[in-house]
């Protein structure tokens, strides 16, 4: 009864405006949105280990929409599972409108009230964020400011809890961040090479303490700095964040600190890229719910310091994901191109990609102190334990033959610590070759063919893979593709399986269908540091985005 | 209950907002390549076509579309002082590794990055690559989501248009 009489407010009120805005002839303002929607059919296949799936069909879908007049904005979204698709978590169960909120801009302060997303820094003390592939969301529900005092100070706050499926975490989740752009600030330095730019972030959880057994902190505070420094073509970013004892179901309810820091340096020039990076971290889980695990109610965002990979079999099989009980990387990044007319490079010249990533486990000293004070182990910044979690070094060269044809060949080696991992089947670390060629034909202006064959090669887990995958497109509009993946180095002889799929799909201004038949392997899909598993699965696979 | 205000307060919107061809680009503020903060109200090619491309180091069509852009970025310049905005959403995770990218290929794009996603957000993007296309008086006209070899021939003609003074059919 009430929404009816909110409904009929609404309509009138919608009059009015309408009536108001013809008069004035002008604008009331503009709507936008976007639209997703994956259905799946799912078919019997148990030789593949596909799980029956008793509903038959899967859809995740959502609509966003956005309306701003000038310095308002409103936004929501509405989100249906029915039922969330494979591979999702099932706390992902039926519809609402989790994401509302609606926002104003002064010249100098922006006011949130409602949902929103939200970083400090890098992310490495406080990031509120939205994969909707992976089905992450832990989307604030609260209040946020943020404003620019003189020039070149930019700061924030926000207060809120965090989103956990249809529902919100237990624990508040308090902020503010400030920037100093030191170049903006002294107008001396504003032409200066050198650019300093300056941060620090406070953020606390407040969460009741609910076990029977110690006596927990309920408010947690983590405080952290970064720095910018660009000269000329060289620039360095680091940060740093401390947080006070947590004592969580990550971490065992040990009362150790906690602490990370990233740095980051990097020299480029026209035609040549390097970045080098390392990072520590040591017990640096942060939710705002210390009983949650996986992806969930994360505060801190810890991505892995690896290359995000994109052929199949290089970035689903085998991924690395941070640990954030502990562990120290490093990763090496460097891309250049060979002049055009020489021997070496080809006469478009020829790009190359070089990458290499490690990560170990730290080298810490366990303190046998679980009934005093429950420090848990010792470690130092930097000093890395002998346990190897992961290594991955990879080439990428990429080069045009003539007008028609270009060639990619990607070589990959990892060693991938499944022990720690534990997103593979088998236990052991894993030595691993992968070698991809990608050949694209262009026939003319609008038709073109890519190939690509690739080949993963591996004495552990489930042997050797091998992948075919032709892809038609008909620019502007139209694709069709058809993959085979095969693993046919499984050790177990009836495991020796093919993984066929056909796939098309029509696109046209900010619209894309596409529908897919066959086999899909069980993987490991990633975004960012965080992984999804995905089951093995059969049938037809219907998707639908729009942006209006 | 909760659900009713707000389906009553869009149903407001959606029946007020007259129906818009054209659509302006939101504001918002993200970063340059020098971490700046780069309010996107400021994006403008004075008068001339602009396309604003969203990508990230992780997307293989999205910097096939952009190599092959850059092949031709000379000649689109030339012909119609088009400027491209290449907007990164890259994370914390590759958001370093974005500059040494973008000179490592030498391109002549302006490059912004939206590490959470904003702007990705404001403009009401699902995937990556998503490229729209911007006329003289900042007003989106066009856009096109994903990329296959041979779909910036379509762009190109639109920015053509665009800048002989033409108005573009949806």
């Amino acid at each position: 009864m009430k929404s009816l009489k909110f409904l009929l407010a609404a309509v009138f009120c919608s009059q009015f405006f309408f009536l108001k805005a013809q008069e004035e002839q002008k604008s009331v303002g503009e709507i936008h949105g976007n639209f997703d929607m994956t259905t799946q059919f799912y078919s019997i296949d148990t030789v593949i280990g596909a799980p029956i799936v008793p509903e038959k069909l899967l859809m995740n879908g959502f609509l966003n929409l956005i309306y701003t007049k000038d310095r308002f904005t409103a936004g929501l979204r509405y989100e249906a599972y029915h039922n969330v698709l494979q591979g999702f978590d099932p706390g992902y169960a039926g519809t609402g409108i989790p994401f509302r909120y609606a926002s104003y801009r002064g010249d100098r302060m922006e006011i949130t009230a409602g949902n929103f997303y939200e970083q400090f820094g890098s992310g490495l003390i406080f990031r509120s964020y939205e994969e909707r592939g992976l089905g992450v969301d832990n989307a604030m529900e609260g209040i946020r400011v943020k404003g620019k005092i003189g020039n070149g100070l930019y700061v924030k706050g926000v207060i809120g809890r965090q989103r956990i499926f249809f529902a919100q975490s237990p624990g508040i989740v308090r902020g503010a961040d400030a920037e100093l752009n030191i170049n903006e600030t002294f107008p001396s330095l504003s032409e200066s090479k050198t650019k300093l730019i300056l941060g620090t972030s406070f953020v606390s959880k407040y969460q009741q303490d609910d076990n029977v057994t110690y006596i927990l902190p309920e408010n947690v505070a983590a405080g952290g700095g970064r720095l910018n420094l660009i000269r000329g073509n060289f620039s360095i970013f680091s940060e740093y964040v401390y947080k006070a004892n947590d004592p969580s179901a990550d971490n065992g309810f040990i009362y150790k600190p906690g602490q990370a820091i990233f740095l980051s340096t990097s020299y480029s020039t026209k035609g040549f890229g390097l970045n080098l990076s390392a990072k520590h971290i040591d017990n640096m889980s942060f939710r705002s719910d210390r009983n949650e695990n996986i992806n969930n109610l994360l505060i801190t965002y810890l991505p892995a310091l690896t290359k995000q990979h994109t052929y199949n079999l290089a970035a689903t099989l085998y991924p690395y994901a941070t640990q954030p009980n502990g562990e120290v990387g490093f990763q090496a990044d460097m891309t250049f191109r060979l002049k055009r007319g020489t021997w070496y490079g080809g006469k478009y010249g020829t790009s190359v990609l070089v990458n290499f990533a490690a990560a170990n486990g730290l080298d810490s000293t366990k303190i046998n102190d679980d009934f005093t004070d429950r420090q848990g182990y010792k470690t130092n910044l930097f000093s890395a334990g002998e346990e190897v979690y992961f290594r991955d070094f990879n080439v990428e060269v990429t080069r045009k033959i003539n007008k028609s044809l270009k060639l990619k060949a990607s070589y990959f080696n990892f060693v991938f610590n499944n022990d720690v991992m534990k997103l593979a089947g088998s236990p052991g670390t894993f030595f691993v070759d992968i070698a991809v060629l990608d050949v694209l034909y262009k026939f003319n202006r609008t038709n073109s063919l890519r190939t690509e064959v690739q080949g993963l090669w591996t004495q552990q887990d489930q042997g050797n893979w091998a992948t075919f995958l032709m892809e038609y497109t008909l620019a502007p509009h139209w694709f069709f593709s058809f993959m085979d993946q095969y693993n046919y180095g499984n050790p177990i002889n009836s495991r020796r399986l093919h993984y066929p799929i056909f796939s098309t799909g029509y696109n046209s201004g900010g619209n894309r269908i596409s529908v897919s038949y066959g086999r899909q392997r069980a993987g490991i899909f990633c975004v960012g540091g965080v992984c999804r598993t995905v089951p093995a699965s059969n049938g037809v696979t219907l998707s639908i985005t729009s942006s209006f | 209950m909760n659900k009713a205000i707000i389906f009553s307060l869009f149903l407001l919107f959606t029946i007020g907002v007259k129906a818009q061809d054209a659509r302006s680009i939101p504001e918002v503020e993200i970063k340059d390549l020098y971490g700046n903060v780069f309010n996107t109200a400021n994006l403008s090619n004075d008068g001339k076509p602009m396309v604003i491309s969203f990508w990230a180091t992780w997307c293989s069509p999205c910097k096939r579309e952009l190599n092959n852009i850059a092949e031709e970025y000379i000649d689109w310049q030339d012909e119609t002082g088009v400027k491209i905005v290449a907007v990164s959403i890259d994370d914390a995770r590759n958001m370093q590794k974005v500059k040494p990218y973008v000179d490592g290929q030498a391109w002549e794009y302006e490059v912004l990055l939206d590490p959470n996603g904003d702007f990705k957000r404001l403009m009401n993007v699902n995937n990556v690559p998503h490229t729209f296309l911007v006329d003289g008086n900042g007003q989106i006209v066009w856009q096109h989501n994903s990329y296959s070899e041979g779909d910036e021939y379509e762009l190109y003609e639109l920015v053509q248009k665009l800048a002989a003074g033409e108005s573009i059919e949806h």
